[in-house]
């Protein structure tokens, strides 16, 4: 008897609410969002090829239900609540990091599709080749995205690019240089 | 055997950007989940062993 892929889909709730969050900025969308991803997982579960990435799959489902209901309500999809910021405002900071709900409202700011990539590569562990797969584009619109999307926080956190940084956390830097680490 | 490190010069930046991103995604995907969730996956388990009974 082989195990029901279904019963995995318990262990992605987390990260796809924190996906849904990240594309919604809304926390009542987000859960709406996350409600439907798992109807369409459930229901169409013979389509998941068994042993691949199931959280690249619900991710895929969860990011194209939420374009596909952005098309339908523009006006309430988009209608950001602050609901990252404020999930994260009474977390305290830690060395290295920088202040959380500054943060968090600077990433608010990104447009869609560097919001979407920037998580799926920098926080997701995707590689470029799942979080293009993921987002329907080519790998180097991918990479292009990302590199944007950080720019785009130095720009507005006002962060000074002026010295590097030796790392050994092998996740981190290979996050930051060369792609996710597998 | 010492682990052998994986040294990466990365701009300071982007070190603190990616950090950042991946602590907050971290502490986002571990809030307490609303019980709808469940109860709906719940739902959709029976829903299926009772679509299984009646074929």
């Amino acid at each position: 008897m082989t195990a029901d892929p279904r019963d995995e889909l318990t262990e992605h709730l987390g990260a796809l609410r924190a996906f849904a969050l990240s594309l919604t900025r809304n926390s009542a969308t987000a859960d709406d969002l996350v409600q439907d991803t798992l109807i369409k997982a459930w229901s169409n579960i013979e389509k998941f090829n068994a042993g691949s990435n199931m959280r690249a799959w619900l991710f895929t489902i969860l990011r194209n239900t939420f374009y596909s209901l952005r098309r339908k309500r523009k006006r309430e999809v988009e209608d950001a609540d602050g609901s990252l910021a404020l999930a994260l405002a009474s977390k305290p900071d830690h060395d290295g990091r920088l202040n959380m709900r500054d943060f968090m409202q600077a990433f608010e700011k990104l447009p869609d599709t560097q919001r979407e990539a920037l998580i799926l590569v920098g926080a997701g562990g995707f590689s470029y080749e799942e979080a293009a797969e993921t987002c329907g584009v080519a790998v180097g619109t991918i990479k292009s995205r990302v590199g944007r999307a950080r720019a785009s926080l130095a720009d507005l956190l006002s962060l000074q690019d002026d010295e590097a940084l030796e790392l050994t956390d092998s996740v981190t830097a290979g996050i930051l240089s060369n792609g996710p680490v597998n | 055997m010492a682990k052998q490190k994986n040294i990466h010069r990365v701009p300071r930046e982007a070190d603190h950007i990616d950090r950042s991103l991946k602590h907050a995604f971290d502490e986002l995907a571990a809030e307490p989940l609303p019980e709808r969730f469940t109860d709906l996956l719940e739902q959709l388990r029976k829903a299926e062993l009772h679509k299984k009974d009646i074929q």
